[in-house]
């Protein structure tokens, strides 16, 4: 999931509501779609914004370890596919900041939460991306765990946060099929090929298990978000989900999952799985991940470099709105 | 460090069918062209258009969610305003 660990709000009981967030909860239980300008409970908005705002930052973070192999890619077609990936998730970013900025808050005070280290993104994006192979790891799990996240999303409570999801989705399968042809490609290649895309799969799987976030028995704020439909499934559903769609295809590949103790249960009509270190996700959650100081810097750097040409560009559109001006009361 | 933010700016998109131009999305550009310039990377990236509009979203007038019942309930009644209101005999054919 790109949002982890979102803050939300103690389940309040019904009978305990006032009337207008009991009338709040029978419209959204209703499948209604709360719009920006109605009324909505202060827990709604504040959850909602970090929520949204932890999902552009991991949208815009998530560039960083796949434009490293823009430049390096080994051919140019797969170079062009890169950049429009990665382009693509520029694109994803915005449409979440601007889905945020409809609940009250700018997108520059939440970049600045982001850049002052007080809003997260996800942890994934704290590992490396060593090599080629990796780029088709990333494709193939990374994006298919978030897919596996976004598509109940398309149904969540919020207008905005709905519309901009469904937009996602259509655009996010190319980037799992992208990442696993990737994967093909190395895997049927030569016996070199075929390691680094075994040690790829090594190496991302349980970064990847992570995205969901910890077991919802220790999470205590998603029956709120559940009530609220901004979250729509558990976390362990949704790994469970991603677990049993996943496993088919690293069998076509010829790898195999890290996990000794993966084997699929008839009864539950799923695998069964090891957890992944919830040690290790609350140390990168932290800021000890392999790769946070990097990407906080990489951010914090591209956002002041670009500040001139902000800043020109504002000097610009203003000198000609006043010569604008001028004009038209010289027509006069 | 200057605090200006981009101004916000709504997004128009008429797809290649000669449909209406069809709300999409928002996006901050400092001024019209380089809004245009945006939607255009933003929107447009898969040929979904070939012409956009953009407009400040402060210049859009928006009903409020409180005048629901007065502008639209109205409509609910009329329902003479729909063809199927109308039982046409099966021997008229086709109408």
């Amino acid at each position: 999931m790109y949002a982890q660990l979102v803050k939300s709000e103690g389940l309040k009981p019904r009978e305990e509501m006032s009337p207008e967030e009991r009338a709040f909860q029978d419209r959204v239980d209703n499948g209604e779609k709360i719009e920006p300008k109605d009324w909505m409970p202060e827990g709604y908005r504040k959850t909602l914004i970090r929520q949204i705002g932890q999902h552009a930052h991991s949208e815009i973070v998530g560039q960083l370890p796949e434009g490293n192999w823009i430049t390096r890619a080994p051919t140019l077609e797969r170079k062009a596919i890169l950049l429009a990936k990665v382009q693509d998730e520029a694109g994803h970013g915005l449409y979440l900041y601007s889905a945020a900025e409809t609940l009250g808050v700018s997108r520059d005070e939440l970049l600045d939460k982001l850049h002052s280290g007080n809003m997260k993104y996800s942890s994934i994006f704290n590992y490396p991306t060593l090599n080629w192979a990796d780029i088709g790891a990333v494709g193939w799990l990374v994006d298919g765990a978030a897919i596996m996240n976004q598509v109940p999303l398309q149904r969540t409570s919020f207008g905005p946060y709905s519309r901009a999801m469904i937009r996602i989705c259509k655009e996010e399968s190319f980037h799992q099929r992208q990442g696993y042809a990737i994967m093909m490609k190395m895997a049927f290649g030569t016996p070199e090929q075929k390691d680094m895309a075994q040690d790829a799969l090594n190496r991302f799987w349980y970064p990847s298990l992570m995205m969901f976030g910890p077991s919802d028995k220790d999470s205590v704020h998603s029956a709120q978000s559940m009530a609220w439909k901004i979250k729509i499934n558990t976390n362990d559903e949704l790994r469970q989900k991603f677990v049993n769609e996943t496993v088919p295809q690293a069998e076509y590949l010829g790898l195999s999952i890290p996990d000794d103790k993966l084997a699929w249960n008839e009864e539950k009509q799923g695998y069964d799985f090891s957890e992944p270190d919830w040690s290790e996700f609350f140390e990168v959650i932290k800021g000890n991940g392999p790769c946070n100081r990097e990407r906080m810097e990489a951010r914090v750097k591209a956002w002041e470099d670009g500040e001139w040409f902000r800043d020109g560009l504002n000097a610009y559109a203003e000198k000609a709105a006043v010569r604008r001006k001028a004009a038209s009361v010289a027509a006069e | 460090m200057s605090k200006k933010e981009w101004p916000l700016w709504e997004v128009f998109i008429r797809g290649q069918h000669g449909l209406n131009h069809r709300h999409v999305g928002s996006l901050h550009a400092p001024d019209a062209e380089m809004a245009i310039n945006h939607a255009r990377d933003v929107y447009t990236r898969r040929r979904e258009g070939v012409s956009i509009w953009v407009v400040q979203s402060k210049d859009i007038t928006a009903s409020s969610p409180s005048e629901k019942g007065p502008l639209f309930d109205p409509a609910e009644s009329k329902t003479y305003r729909h063809p199927t209101f109308f039982d046409i005999p099966e021997e008229v054919g086709k109408m």
